[in-house]
């Protein structure tokens, strides 16, 4: 008996995503899953009923009877107490029971949320919250909050725009000089990331400013100029997110927002430690400083804003800077956020149903669900233990300290080449004093030959490897002028035959090395310019 | 007439040396190889033109013989079985170094004494047995390359200590024969040797495994060089000494590149075996699951992409996949899209093998780029298709220290955005260990024949 997946219409304010799209429909339903649609739940996202019919999901236009046949519900935000077409809470209308426990899949914040946990585990429900996926790299195919903080980036230049009265990008026209508009995005994550990409690609100059050095790399390559302080501090802690700084760090990044608040046109702060109120950075001087028809886009005014001005929802000008406090940026892209969200999740249930029969299997044992299964069997499973790894680098310093212990071994590396030397040189001379002169001449030649050579073959080109060895293969046949000595006039019918087949293999060397050498040399061919 | 033959030998040496000077670039390497050409045509010609050669009825024979079939190999040998060729021509060169070794041992004018009579016997022996290992050693080459023999290493028990025995015993005869060199008995050391060294070359490259090949070569390369320089030591000949040693260092240095892009020292691969006490030891790390894509996707990413990076490897030559891959590389070329080719060092089973493949392909060598001059490009680019190659792009080479293949020098593929394994399965490369790129986010699995995948992408683009 397969399991059935209901994703009811999503009656949160504001709320436009569905977390099943037409396409993940059909990735479901090749999991062996039941998919069960309430009548409109993707229209805000432009996926029409019919397209989800098409895709093999049944329609069920009564909302009780679809929470009642639910086996596993899929939203994108957390149970409501009052719904339309609900008699009771979401939770009840679901009807888990400990028999037969029934899981729901959403977004959740458990570390804010712990009295709703409770209420689940009341309800005998399995809760799986999305924004308690690990962020390990065996997880990223399900990052939601990694999609979402993407397009809550995108979006948040967009808005930004909206509400500018400049182009972004600078220009030279018949009517005078625009200059390029200045940017500073304040949080390298991966929304802020996302923003300085949206903001360089309208063609603006984008600073960003991060206590991670590590990000330092991310924000240039996605065109940013990476602003820091002068204070030996990283910020880097567990699960990628940033620490909290200590007083003077603090009171020197400050300084750098209210000198880069004179400066710029338009402030993006993504600085968020979930679960904590976000921490005030741009203070109402700051925002005071700005040009007027400035912009502040606040991505952390779901904590509580990094602004001081902004206000929970909504656009409001201060001191004639537009602060935006939208809380639901994601929303507002909702086909795109729809669609990442959707592959998110089925990868989350792609995961969870390993045998691809229509069964979730909950395997604490197993780090990713773990960490996102908050309520399970009876018991609240939120917080669920740190994270085994982090994708922080490891401290400099011991990489430091082997560098300074590499260099007291160099004047012990230098007696034994002093070594080889006299003992090259007494084995040379050795030699000359018994060998006779001709042998002596030879062995200069050689010797010498062998460092012709070696200064030679070094500079040939690593993709002429094999007509090298081809070419030397040829020239190996060189060996013909011993045979040619010796086949004639030895007196010795054996050292002429002996010669003879010298010389005919000797041949197939030369001719055959050549050949081929040439053959192959003649494919090398340069590209057209174009 | 000495006088005019010496300069004429010296004349030919200098052409050599231009010769390989002229492989430093396509643009000279063409006239390097009629340098080599014309070096050999003088050499001949003014040997044969000296007083000590008669006989022109029977050298002409041997010539014209030895040449057409040389001429015959080489016009009709694929470029996917150079390395079986230039095996081929390694064992002609051990082959003849053996027979004027005997010769030389044999002719009845050699009348020396004293300490010259010493030299000449000892460089006789030594011309023969390096001759002799260079002859077997390049079989046993071909044999693994053709596929007669098992590419996997030959561990026979005790392999080292019969290698050491050999050498010693040789060492000892080599005591023993080169004072009278005439003596009773001394013939049949001679021969005796000549058989240990024989047995002692197919030993030593059977227990080398397949993927060691670019160094078995290289250093097959560097014998038959050392065995023409013995030669010419035994002849007195210069010409012979000069090119034997210009042979003998480029195969040295070869060898030695090779080895340094397996990061593996050079006394280990000859030693061989790689592969069964280390390698074997497939760790139980759970890497995930890799991701297998369609052609259609590969093809939709390839068509969203601006740049794409290609990292062919021996399973390329082993399907034949060039021409195909060739006509990928036009077809995203025409689109607009740079196309370029990432080439390992030890890619294939010759150095320089994938340039030869690509290049009879027609795939302009411009775009074809070593390792070092294309690492530090992957990061930013699009879509990385790695074509039957595995161990070179292993990111546990940087990653893992305890790995066996640690330290090698890899192409650092996972840095690309996207990265396609075109393989026929998941298992092992030849260092048997697995591969963790796979598993990667960003990697994703075209399973099935090279050949056949490239030519479905080609269709679907």
């Amino acid at each position: 008996m397969s399991l059935t997946l209901a994703v009811p219409v999503d009656r949160a304010p504001g709320e436009t995503r569905v977390p099943v799209t037409p396409d993940t429909t059909r990735k479901l339903i090749d999991l062996g899953f039941t998919v069960l649609i309430e009548p409109g739940a993707g229209v805000r996202a432009q996926f029409a009923d019919a397209l989800y019919e098409q895709a093999g999901a049944e329609l069920e236009a009564d909302t009780a009877k679809l929470y009642q046949r639910a086996d596993v519900l899929l939203k994108i935000n957390g149970p409501q107490a009052q719904a339309e077409g609900l008699t009771g809470s979401e939770l009840e209308a679901l009807g888990s029971t400990p028999e037969k426990a029934k899981t729901w899949i959403s977004f959740l914040a458990p570390g804010q949320n712990e009295p709703l946990l409770e209420q689940f585990n009341g309800q005998h429900a399995t809760a799986l919250s999305l924004d308690a996926i690990p962020r390990i790299s065996r997880a990223q195919k399900m990052d939601v909050l990694s999609s979402m903080a993407n397009i809550a980036g995108y979006r948040a230049v967009i808005e930004a725009a909206n509400q500018f009265g400049r182009f972004f990008t600078g220009q030279i026209t018949a009517a005078g000089k625009i200059p390029p508009a200045k940017v500073l995005v304040i949080g390298a994550g991966v929304a802020g990331l996302a923003a300085i990409g949206a903001a360089k690609s309208l063609g603006a100059i984008v600073r960003a400013f991060d206590t991670r050095k590590e990000v330092k790399e991310q924000v240039e390559s996605m065109g940013g100029e990476f602003l820091t302080v002068e204070l030996e501090e990283d910020g880097a802690g567990t699960g990628g997110y940033a620490k909290e700084m200590s007083k003077a760090f603090i009171d020197a990044e400050m300084a750098l927002f209210m000198e880069q608040a004179r400066e710029v046109d338009i402030i993006i702060t993504t600085a968020l430690i979930p679960g904590k109120p976000a921490p005030k950075l741009i203070t109402e001087a700051m925002v005071k400083a700005m040009q007027p028809g400035s912009v502040v886009v606040d991505l952390a005014a779901p904590n509580g804003g990094n602004c001081e001005c902004t206000v929970k929802d909504e656009v409001v000008k201060a001191h004639d800077v537009t602060v935006i406090g939208f809380t639901n940026l994601a929303a507002r892209a909702a086909t795109q956020a729809s669609q990442l969200l959707a592959n998110n999740l089925w990868r989350l249930l792609e995961h969870l149903c390993p045998n691809k029969d229509g069964q979730l299997v909950i395997d604490l044992t197993d780090e990713i669900t773990r960490s996102c299964t908050v309520v399970h069997g009876g018991d609240i499973t939120w917080p669920p233990p740190p994270p085994k790894l982090s994708a922080t680098p490891k401290p400099a310093a011991p990489s430091a300290q082997k560098t300074t212990e590499k260099s007291p071994p160099a004047p012990r590396k230098a007696r034994p080449i002093a070594l080889y030397w006299v003992i090259a040189g007494a084995l040379i001379l050795g030699l000359g004093a018994v060998a006779p002169a001709d042998f002596v001449s030879h062995f200069t030649v050689f010797v010498l030959a062998i460092f012709i050579g070696w200064q030679v073959i070094w500079n040939v080109s690593h993709s002429l490897h094999t007509p090298l060895m081809s070419v030397t293969n040829a020239i190996s046949g060189i060996i013909i002028l011993g045979a040619l000595l010796q086949i004639s006039g030895s007196g010795s019918w054996l050292v002429s035959v002996l010669a003879t087949i010298s010389v005919l293999v000797a041949s197939i060397n030369i001719a055959g090395g050549f050949y081929v050498t040439r053959r192959m040399l003649n494919m090398f061919r340069k590209g057209d310019p174009s | 007439m000495t006088g005019l033959l010496s300069m004429a030998y010296l004349l030919a040496g200098v052409f050599f040396i231009l010769s390989l000077g002229g492989l430093s670039s396509q643009e000279t390497a063409r006239r390097g190889n009629n340098y080599g050409i014309a070096g050999m045509v003088i050499a001949i010609v003014a040997t044969v033109a000296s007083a000590a050669v008669g006989a022109y009825f029977v050298l002409a024979i041997a010539v014209a013989i030895g040449a057409a079939i040389g001429l015959w190999l080489a016009s009709r040998v694929e470029m996917t079985a150079m390395p079986q060729l230039v095996a081929l021509l390694h064992s002609f060169v051990g082959l003849a170094a053996v027979l004027i070794g005997w010769a030389a041992y044999l002719d009845p004018r050699s009348q020396l004494a004293g300490a010259e009579k010493v030299i000449h016997n000892t460089e006789i022996y030594l011309g023969i047995f390096i001759g002799a290992i260079t002859l077997t050693g390049s079989w046993a080459a071909y044999g693994k390359l053709q596929g007669i023999l098992s590419s996997k290493p030959l561990a026979l028990p005790g392999r080292h200590v019969m290698n050491a025995v050999a050498i010693i015993v040789s060492l000892v005869m080599l005591i023993l024969f080169a004072p009278d060199g005439h003596g009773s008995g001394d013939a049949t050391m001679l021969l005796l040797m000549t058989l240990i060294a024989l047995l002692l070359g197919a030993h030593l490259v059977a227990a080398i495994g397949g993927a060691d090949m670019p160094v078995v070569i290289s250093m097959l390369n560097s014998y038959s060089g050392w065995a023409a320089a013995a030669t010419g030591f035994m002849l007195g000949n210069d010409l012979l000494i000069i090119t034997g040693a210009l042979v003998g260092s480029s195969g040295a240095i070869l060898s030695y590149i090779m080895c340094k892009a397996m990061n593996r020292s050079f006394i280990s691969v000859i030693l061989g075996g790689f592969g069964t006490d280390s390698g074997s030891s497939a760790d139980d790390e759970d890497y995930g699951e890799a991701r297998s894509a369609s052609a259609d996707e590969v093809a939709s990413w390839l068509r969203d992409a601006d740049s794409v990076v290609i990292a062919p490897g021996f399973g390329m030559a082993v399907a034949h996949a060039q021409q195909a891959v060739a006509e990928l590389t036009s077809t995203l070329r025409k689109h607009g899209k740079t196309v370029r080719f990432a080439i390992h060092p030890v890619a294939g089973r010759l150095p320089g093998h994938m340039n030869v493949l690509l290049a009879e392909a027609n795939v302009p060598y411009d775009i074809v780029l070593e390792m070092d001059e294309i690492n530090d490009d992957l990061p930013k680019t699009d879509v990385v298709l790695v074509i039957g190659a595995n161990d070179i792009c292993n990111p546990d080479a940087q990653e893992k220290p305890g790995s066996p293949i640690a330290g090698m020098p890899v192409l650092e593929v996972w840095h690309a955005h996207q990265v396609v394994i075109l393989k026929r399965s998941m298992a092992t490369g030849y260092a048997g260990v697995s591969n963790p790129l796979f598993y990667r986010d960003n990697s994703s699995m075209l399973f099935g024949d090279a050949k056949e995948s490239v030519q479905a992408l080609v269709s679907k683009l």
